[in-house]
């Protein structure tokens, strides 16, 4: 069955090759996606035998894919991605849409990988394969900047991809077996310094993935120039492979390092937030607002699991879900907006609420889900990994808590300009959001509330990685 | 059991139906449909209330269960509900004035179209869903989700006209300065779970809980749980969002920002009062700030000429008098003002309300006068208002001001002095906002005169209403020494651990009651004398104008903390991260192309760097494979740094 969240996806994107026209081959990507995400719901529900096949059997590496509640609530989120990212933006054309679309299930696939690998050569794989053709997809598909920036946003995660494949052969070195198993790693013998040296190599790939400060400074300006469609996998998906690597490698494998380092990584994630926070409050474009916003959520999230305390990673689980959902609302909010108007320029918007009620009431609902109103999705998480940064050291907690401010300036300054004043010249030539949009955001709002009042299947989910993680 | 589980779940559900109603079929119902609806549903409610602070007198305090809101191996929040003698009065008076002001509103919102008619409404339900999730929580947290519920639907009322730059500025400014508060109430929620394991109010507040805390643990919860009070009941220094959230329609002050919201500080404390009694520092903190408050607050609505400015700052003022009575152990007593205040200061907006609607849109004192004999029953009913806000006998606010002022006397003179001075300016300005509305001259244009009329009967009769219950109100407060029973402490008896009725002798007490009644009586004679004539001109005296500008407070913040917290943030975004970060991170991106152009190895762009670094990366693998120390131990004393 698992081998299906890869199969389903690759078979999608190569037939969208033949697909030359355009409404064929959304609708196929569409239907692809979907059914992927009926599997995922199958798949989170029931109990999965893990895939074990041989694979590079030289190397010792074999093709293991297996699931754990982690793996399910990222699969699950990647599942709803996609569908929702590609009916939402069906609308929008590309030159070669087909070529488009493939590339995008050709990362869906790669993301699928990442999540299921039980095997660190099979995951170094899927972790190139998920970033590959997001460089293509950035450097022909992006905006007026897409070649340098892309090249900067290709180097910087090249160069973490390296230092883990770097990781990642040093600890082969160190297994009984010479194998590449998630088993064998585990029981790999290493010496305080040796962890050390492993957890630095695999940290730096992380790092830059998800991005933390100071090694952010490619998001923004790649969020800014892809397509949204793009940016939204990037931001609601791509980023949780950072943090997903972090708990599924990183805290089980390198754990005297882990321990030795809580302090550093929480302070600078936690510095990290108020930065981004910080500039987000300047920001007039509306893609670099949630740019900013997301690495500051993405912070939190880094902070708490490493305050490795159980209250704050069972939040963060939680939150790897949540913050998808959300940040996908505001970006296909901020989608239809440019679509129509050709800016994203929030000086340029206001008026929506008058213009456009409905997508005004939506952006609403997602910007305070992005605040983590109480009864929203993002509240619980949030406050779970508040409470853990609260009993890691008090004073950490409250700073970082000063985010919660700060996070209420940036969004109600961005729903005051675009959505309440008088109509402005741009928002008055907008007409109402095509059906699909509209339809995707008010189920993308739904799981948010209903989340948000009951999340305790969530917290059951993932109840399994946080005991295995607990007993580190 | 199951029943009562079923009656509370109503007593909240019809609002949130309420909301659901009206927010969806926004574009589809007539405004008849709202108006019944949207009133019906909290009359319900109303009801449903009445039945359950019935069925706890006889049967005493309920909780009831619902599901787990967060169930895990660490922490435990149940959806749990509580009733007993502290919610139940919070519900009555919540859904009580809350009917009233529905009511109320579907006649003073008549000119909006259907569909912003119907978002009204579905706003005000759902205030009053949050409001009661606020007071019927078993524990803190569900306490904080109606807290934060409240200060959103405040955030969407108060911008309700949202086309207004002016009125988005004040809601957003609202939020934020909550925000601030709420900050603290989360902090002091994970000091509680940290310390405790749990939130639930059953547990928190025993003694072998208080055995498990030390005394720095209580001094810090109970001072950040007063910050999260000083966020949303506007105290110093939090108090500045509260008069400009008067860009919100009128009933809607009325409700949220006097009667009900703005009161939650005082049931959170009071809720905890068994916490606070427990920290000498923070009662010092709280009567400190809550009298600071009062008398700040009222020497500003001294000099306001805006009818709702100085009702907003009277309602910062009383709240500051309830803190008082909250910092010196006057629990019940701070209670008793909160539901004595419901009425005559909901009263006093809804009549302001009332005048506003008259007068077509016109919220100067200055440019009314003599509205005595055309507006008749808000005249009236005003008029009551003012003398119960004043604290003359036998109407409400006399018997929850004295009762604070007497456990202030008991506690610390100096507070009673102050609450005196802070006494006679509340008489002097409600009296000068009465006289210069009410009596003398009409002093608008023709215009305005010749549509001069009373308000519609779903406007008056609430104002008849609040004013019978606002010159009655005291009787459930009538103290000892005036040969009552004082029903209300006896009630709070279960909830308040030490009940402070003031040990004063009943000699001492009648004396209290007198200097206070003279006092506000002279104030408010002078009042009148002065202002039933004149208006105030244009302040001259600097301690005139300091009033009239608010101390200057708005200014003093935008100054010392927004704008420079403004340029820091643009310092981060032009300067560090665009040429100390990203130039960084260019500058080696540079370095190293230039590396490449020199030793030549390559010239052909991506794909060039692509295998450069693969080249490197496959250098760095075998020295480190090969070798495990030589890079190895460079990089370990690297990293442990």
């Amino acid at each position: 069955m698992l081998i299906s969240f890869l199969l389903l996806p690759i078979l999608t994107a190569i037939l969208l090759l033949f697909i030359k026209d355009k409404k064929t081959a959304t609708t196929t990507a569409i239907v692809g996606a979907m059914a992927t995400l009926l599997l995922a719901v199958v798949a989170t529900t029931t109990k999965v035998e893990a895939f074990d096949i041989a694979w590079l059997p030289s190397l010792h590496s074999r093709f293991v894919l297996q699931v754990d509640g982690l793996a399910k609530i990222l699969i699950l989120l990647t599942a709803i991605s996609f569908p929702a990212i590609l009916i939402a933006t069906a609308k929008n054309e590309y030159k070669q849409q087909n070529k488009f679309l493939s590339l995008l299930l050709f990362t869906q696939a790669g993301l699928m990988g990442v999540f299921l690998a039980g095997d660190a050569l099979l995951f170094y794989f899927f972790w190139e394969l998920a970033l590959i053709p997001v460089y293509f997809l950035c450097s022909i598909w992006g905006g007026d900047k897409r070649i340098a920036i892309t090249f900067k946003f290709f180097i910087y995660t090249f160069l973490g991809s390296l230092f883990m494949l770097v990781g990642i052969l040093y600890l082969n070195a160190h297994t009984a077996d010479h194998s590449f198993s998630i088993q064998s790693f585990l029981h790999a013998n290493l010496t305080g310094h040796q962890q050390v040296t492993a957890f630095a190599l695999f940290f730096i790939a992380f790092a830059i993935k998800m991005p933390i400060f100071p090694l952010h400074t490619w998001q923004p300006d790649v969020y800014e120039q892809s397509p949204t469609a793009v940016t939204m996998v990037m931001s609601a998906v791509m980023v949780k492979m950072g943090l997903y690597g972090i708990l599924r490698w990183l805290l089980p494998l390198f754990p005297i390092a882990f321990m030795a380092h809580t302090n550093v990584v929480v302070i600078l994630s936690v510095f990290g937030i108020l930065y981004a926070s910080f500039i987000a409050i300047r920001q007039d474009d509306i893609k670099r607002l949630i740019a900013y916003s997301s690495i500051a959520h993405i912070g939190l999230m880094n902070a708490a699991i490493f305050s490795n305390t159980s209250i704050a990673i069972q939040g963060a689980l939680l939150q790897l879900f949540s913050h998808g959902i959300n940040v996908i609302g505001l970006w296909i909010v901020a989608d239809v907006i440019e679509q129509q108007t050709g800016t994203r320029s929030m000086q340029q918007m206001g008026g929506l609420a008058k213009k456009q009620p409905i997508l005004a009431i939506l952006l609403v609902g997602f910007a305070f889900a992005n605040i983590a109103l109480p009864l929203t999705n993002a509240f619980v998480g949030e406050f779970l990994m508040f409470t853990g940064l609260f009993q890691f050291n008090p004073w950490i907690a409250a700073f970082a808590g000063v985010s919660v401010i700060l996070a209420a300036i940036y969004t109600l300054n961005m729903v005051q300009k675009v959505a309440y004043g008088e109509i402005s010249e741009k928002i008055n030539t907008m007409h109402a959001p095509n059906k699909g949009a509209q339809a995707v955001l008010i189920i993308l709002l739904i799981i948010v509330f209903v989340t948000g009042v009951y999340p305790q299947p969530l917290f059951t989910l993932t109840a399994d990685t946080l005991q295995q993680l607990l007993v580190k | 059991m199951t029943f009562m589980k079923i009656v509370i779940a109503l007593i909240i559900l019809w609002p949130l139906a309420g909301f659901l109603f009206n927010g969806l079929g926004r574009n589809y119902w007539s405004k008849k449909v709202i108006a019944y609806k949207a009133t019906g549903y909290i009359v319900c409610s109303f009801i449903a209330s009445i039945f359950a602070f019935i069925q706890i007198q006889n049967h005493g305090a309920v909780s009831v269960h619902y599901f787990d809101f967060i169930n895990t191996a660490t922490v435990k929040i149940p959806f749990d509900f509580k009733v007993d003698a502290l919610s139940s009065l919070f519900l009555l008076v919540i859904t009580g004035v809350g009917s009233l002001i529905h009511l109320y509103s579907t006649a003073y919102m008549k000119e909006e179209t259907a569909p912003h008619y119907a978002r009204y409404f579905a706003y005000l339900n759902l205030f009053i869903f949050s409001m009661l999730l606020l007071v019927l929580g078993d524990n803190y947290v569900i306490m904080f989700i109606g807290w934060e519920g409240v200060g959103l639907c405040s955030y969407l009322l108060i911008g309700y006209w949202f086309t207004n730059g002016a009125y988005n500025y004040a809601a957003k400014k609202a939020f934020i300065m909550n925000r601030i508060g709420d900050l603290g109430f989360l902090l002091a929620i994970f000091w509680l779970i940290v310390k405790l394991g749990t939130v639930n109010y059953s547990e928190v507040l025993t003694a072998e809980s208080l055995a498990k805390l030390s005394s720095a643990d209580i001094t810090g919860i109970t001072l950040l749980l007063f910050v999260g009070a000083m966020g949303k009941s506007a105290q110093i220094p939090l108090f500045t969002w509260l008069p400009d959230a008067m860009a919100g329609p009128t009933p809607v002050s009325a409700l949220i920002h006097a009667a009900t919201m703005v009161t939650a500080g005082i049931y959170m404390i009071t809720r905890s009062n068994i916490l606070f009694s427990h920290s000498e520092i923070t009662q010092n903190v709280i009567a400190i700030i809550g009298i600071s408050t009062a008398l700040l607050a009222a020497t500003i609505a001294i000099k306001q000429n805006d009818i709702k400015k100085v009702l907003a700052y009277s309602t910062v003022s009383q709240l500051g008098y309830m803190f008082l009575g909250l910092g010196v152990g006057a629990y019940s007593g701070a209670v008793f003002h909160v539901i004595t205040h419901a009425f005559f200061k909901a009263l006093l907006f809804l009549g302001a309300g009332s005048v506003i609607h008259a007068m077509h849109h016109e919220q100067d004192i200055r440019k009314m006068g003599g509205l005595k004999s055309r507006l008749p029953i808000t005249h009236i009913t005003f008029l009551i208002g003012c003398i119960a806000i004043a604290g003359v006998p036998p109407f409400s606010g006399f018997f929850s001001k004295d009762e604070i002022l007497a456990a202030a006397f008991e506690k610390n003179k100096i507070y009673w002095v102050l609450g005196l001075v802070g006494a006679a300016m509340t008489a002097f300005y409600m009296f000068r906002l009465y006289a210069t509305t009410f009596l003398g001259k009409f002093r608008g244009t023709n215009d305005q005169e010749s549509h001069l009329h009373e308000s519609p009967m779903a406007m008056t009769l609430p104002l008849i209403i609040l004013a019978i219950l606002s010159a009655i109100g005291g009787v459930i407060g009538i103290p000892h020494s005036l040969g009552g029973h004082h029903w209300l402490t006896g009630q709070l008896s279960s909830i308040v651990a030490e009940p402070k009725e003031a040990m004063l002798s009943v000699s001492t007490e009648w004396i209290l009651m007198l200097v206070s009644v003279a006092i506000a009586v002279i104030a408010l004679l002078i009042a009148l004398a002065r202002y039933s004539k004149h208006t105030d001109e244009e302040p001259t005296t600097t301690l005139g104008k300091f009033f009239y500008h608010k101390w200057y407070i708005d200014e003093l913040y935008q100054k010392a903390i927004v704008a420079p917290l403004d340029q820091f943030a643009l310092f981060l975004k032009e300067f560090i991260e665009k040429k100390v970060i990203d130039g960084a991170v260019n500058g080696t991106g540079k370095l190293v192309q230039f590396s490449a152009r020199k030793v030549r190895l390559i010239q052909n762009g991506q794909v060039g760097y692509y295998i450069l670094f693969m080249v490197f990366g496959i250098v760095t693998l075998f020295l480190i494979w090969f070798n495990d120390y030589s890079i190895l131990q460079f990089i370990n004393k690297l990293t442990q740094k």
